[in-house]
Order: structure tokens, then C-alpha cells, then sequence
């Protein structure tokens, strides 16, 4: 009993807390202060998903959300210094409005969830999902969702994120590089991306019978990569552009060619055959963790690493650094 | 008893983490600042970490939060080390 209240009171000073950084988060003038608060709260947000047992989705919310996000936020910071202080966060009818709509929406959400969660019979999805995980081909029910029951979903999520890093891309040349980095970071990250390449290979490995996968594997090679970069690799750690090229598609081929030969067999596509699952997921997750690594390492760089150069363009943004 | 003597350490390992806190919101400049954060949440960690692992009991576990312990203290000492080394640069312009 005492121990049912002491978790309660943890529960609502964790949401409280997500809540007062969220606030100073978006509320002060000091931009750069805004993006630490903003990597707190996607901590603290990675901490509730763990308290509601969603390990999967706190190990994305920490290494995408509160990491990536991150990272990218203060590079955006770096580029543009005048930009440091906003005037007009607070304010302004716009500001105003968004705030509004903003409260509408909470307003709706909750009314809904309101009234979902007290229905008579509800439809429980997990309940649903349990019953058919042994057909999965794994044992991690998210895994089972997001490469088996709703490939088709992932598929188009993997297209999305292509069609982000193209902007990225078409945007112009990479951000100016990081001066080299001292000894003491460089020892650090020559201990750091090693490790890092082991725990990407561990969670692609373990998304099938526990939390993991794809989307995880992914942002630690990226995270590997960004610290790659800050220790002043000017390409980060990855290929050669060619490469990346194939690296950038791979996910959404493997994908696109398992659907492929499962229409030709005659059965629906990405309806694996019977006992191929696992073995067609985890090489689905495999080429989905590269393309993703790939996709969230250039939009670090922030824009055409050097050899980017497209035929038939008077393009030359070979050398780096060039911002104009 | 090894729950008792677990419980002893994570207490003393949060004891350092509120002097660390402590330090940070009094200490007058940057760098003793730096100082109270890192070696104190450094040293709390380690405690913390020491405590869950006796109270926890398994050898398997107990690998898992000592390289938890370590890579805090690799990351957050070079963080440190970066953030003086920058605020020295700072202040010789």
C-alpha cells in the first residue's frame, strides 16, 4: 500500500515536472536556453514512457527526441547567432492564436479519451495483438506491429523520413565543419563510437524478443555519427556519397522488394510467407537501421556533404564550409 | 542485511548529489561550480550505482550499472573539461 502511494507521488512530481519544462521550454526569450530546457523535457518524456511500460518508445523519446533533436536544435542554434533571442516568442495575434488552438485540441484529446476509456465494451488492440504474436515471427509485440501487422505503415514512415533528408539535401551545402576536437575529446570519442556501433547491433538484434529495433538501432549509429562530426570529421563517419546514396534507400528496397517477391508468390504484399517472418523482419530492420542512420547523420550535417555533386547542375559545393 | 547496507549507499550517493546541487546553486563562479557538479554527482552516481547493485544481488546486473557508472564519469568529466576549457578561452578574449 505505502508502496502503491510512494510510485503516485513520483508519478505526478514526473508530471508536473514534463510540464514545467515543457513551459520553459517554449516560454523565455533565450533560444538557446529553450533548447536545453527542450532536451530535459525529452528526457523527462522518456522517463513517463518507461513509467507506463513503454520501454520501445522511451528508448526512441531518449535517443530521437530528447538526443537527436537535440543535437540538431544546437547546430541550428550555431549557424544562425543573431538568431539567439527571439522577441516575439511571447505576444502577437498569431501567438495567441496557436496557443488557442493548442488548448482546443488538448481539450478535444482529453474529452475523447475520456469517453473512449469508459466505453462499455471497448476494443482492446493488445488484447488483439497478443493473440497473434506467435504468427509474428518475433516476440517483441511493437516489433510484431511495426514489421509485421502494420508493415505497410513503416514502409511509408521510411519514405517520409527519404523525402525529408532530399529537402536536407536540396537545401545546399553542409554546415561548416568542427574545428578538430582535443585530445581528451578525441580519446572520448574513439572509446564512444565503438561502443556506440555495438549498442546499435544489440538493439537491432534484440528489437525481436525485447525492446529495440530499427528506429533505436538507427539514431545510436546516427548519435555516432553526430559525435563523429563534433569531433571534427567533416562527413561524419559515412561513405562515400554513391554510398550514401544506396545507403539513404536501402530501408525502403528492402522493404519495397520483400513486397515485391510476396505479391509474386501469389500471396498479399508484405504478407510474409509462413516461418520466413523473422528472418524477412530482421533483414527488413537490418537495411531499415542503415537508411535511417544514414538519413539522420546528413540531416546533422545539414545539407550536401562534400562529392554531392549532381550531373547536368552548374553545382559545385564541393568544398564545405560555404554557407552562403 | 545486504538490502540494508544497499539502502546505506544509494542514501549516501543521494547526500553527494544534493551537495552537488547544492554547490551548483551556491558556488559564486563557473568553475567551482563545475567542480561541486561533477565531482560530486560523480562520486553520487558511483554510490547510487554500488547500492542498486548489492540490493539488486545478480552478477549480470551488477556489470550493467558499473558501466553506467563508468561512462557517466568518462562523459561528464570531458564535459567538463570542455566546458572550462571554453569559458577559459572566453575569458582570455
Amino acid at each position: 500500500m505505502m508502496a502503491v502511494q510512494l510510485w503516485q507521488l513520483l508519478d505526478l512530481l514526473l508530471a508536473g515536472l514534463t510540464l514545467g519544462l515543457g513551459w520553459a521550454a517554449v516560454s523565455g526569450p533565450d533560444l538557446r536556453r529553450s533548447v536545453v530546457f527542450f532536451i530535459a523535457f525529452g528526457l523527462l518524456v522518456a522517463v513517463v514512457w518507461a513509467r507506463l511500460r513503454a520501454p520501445d518508445l522511451a528508448l526512441a523519446e531518449a535517443a530521437i527526441g530528447a538526443g537527436l533533436s537535440g543535437a540538431l536544435l544546437l547546430s541550428a542554434l550555431r549557424d544562425e547567432p543573431d538568431a539567439e533571442t527571439s522577441d516575439d516568442v511571447r505576444g502577437g495575434p498569431v501567438a495567441a492564436l496557436v496557443s488557442l488552438a493548442g488548448l482546443a485540441l488538448a481539450a478535444a484529446f482529453a474529452w475523447v479519451m475520456i469517453h473512449t476509456l469508459g466505453a462499455a465494451d471497448p476494443v482492446r488492440l493488445a488484447d488483439q495483438i497478443t493473440a497473434q504474436l506467435p504468427n509474428s515471427g518475433v516476440g517483441n509485440p511493437v516489433t510484431a506491429v511495426l514489421l509485421n501487422f502494420r508493415a505497410y505503415d513503416t514502409l511509408l514512415e521510411l519514405a517520409v523520413l527519404l523525402a525529408a533528408v532530399l529537402g536536407i539535401l536540396a537545401l545546399g551545402p553542409a554546415r561548416t565543419p568542427y574545428r578538430a576536437a582535443g585530445p581528451l575529446l578525441d580519446g572520448l570519442i574513439r572509446w564512444l563510437v565503438p561502443l556506440l556501433i555495438l549498442t546499435a547491433g544489440y538493439l537491432l538484434w534484440a528489437g525481436a524478443h525485447a525492446p529495440g529495433g530499427a528506429f533505436q538501432a538507427g539514431a545510436m549509429l546516427a548519435a555516432a555519427a553526430v559525435m563523429l562530426r563534433l569531433g571534427g570529421h567533416t562527413i561524419a563517419g559515412l561513405p562515400r556519397p554513391p554510398m550514401q546514396r544506396i545507403l539513404l534507400t536501402a530501408g525502403i528496397a528492402a522493404f519495397v522488394l520483400v513486397g515485391v517477391i510476396t505479391t509474386g508468390l501469389g500471396l498479399a504484399f508484405l504478407q510474409y510467407p509462413g516461418g520466413w517472418s523473422g528472418g524477412l523482419i530482421l533483414l527488413i530492420e537490418a537495411a531499415a537501421t542503415l537508411a535511417i542512420a544514414t538519413t539522420l547523420a546528413l540531416a546533422y550535417i545539414g545539407g550536401r556533404p562534400a562529392g554531392w555533386v549532381s550531373e547536368g547542375s552548374a553545382d559545385t559545393t564541393t568544398k564545405i564550409g560555404g554557407r552562403d | 542485511m545486504s538490502d540494508l547496507l544497499g539502502i546505506l549507499f544509494v542514501l549516501t550517493g543521494i547526500a553527494f548529489f544534493a551537495a552537488g546541487s547544492i554547490g551548483v546553486l551556491r558556488l559564486p563562479d563557473l568553475h567551482s561550480r563545475l567542480h561541486a557538479l561533477t565531482k560530486a554527482d560523480n562520486l553520487g552516481l558511483g554510490l547510487l550505482c554500488a547500492g542498486l547493485a548489492i540490493i539488486d544481488g545478480g552478477a549480470l546486473n551488477a556489470v550493467k550499472l558499473f558501466l553506467v557508472w563508468v561512462l557517466v564519469l568518462a562523459a561528464s568529466a570531458t564535459a567538463a573539461h570542455l566546458i572550462a576549457q571554453q569559458a577559459l578561452r572566453q575569458a582570455d578574449k
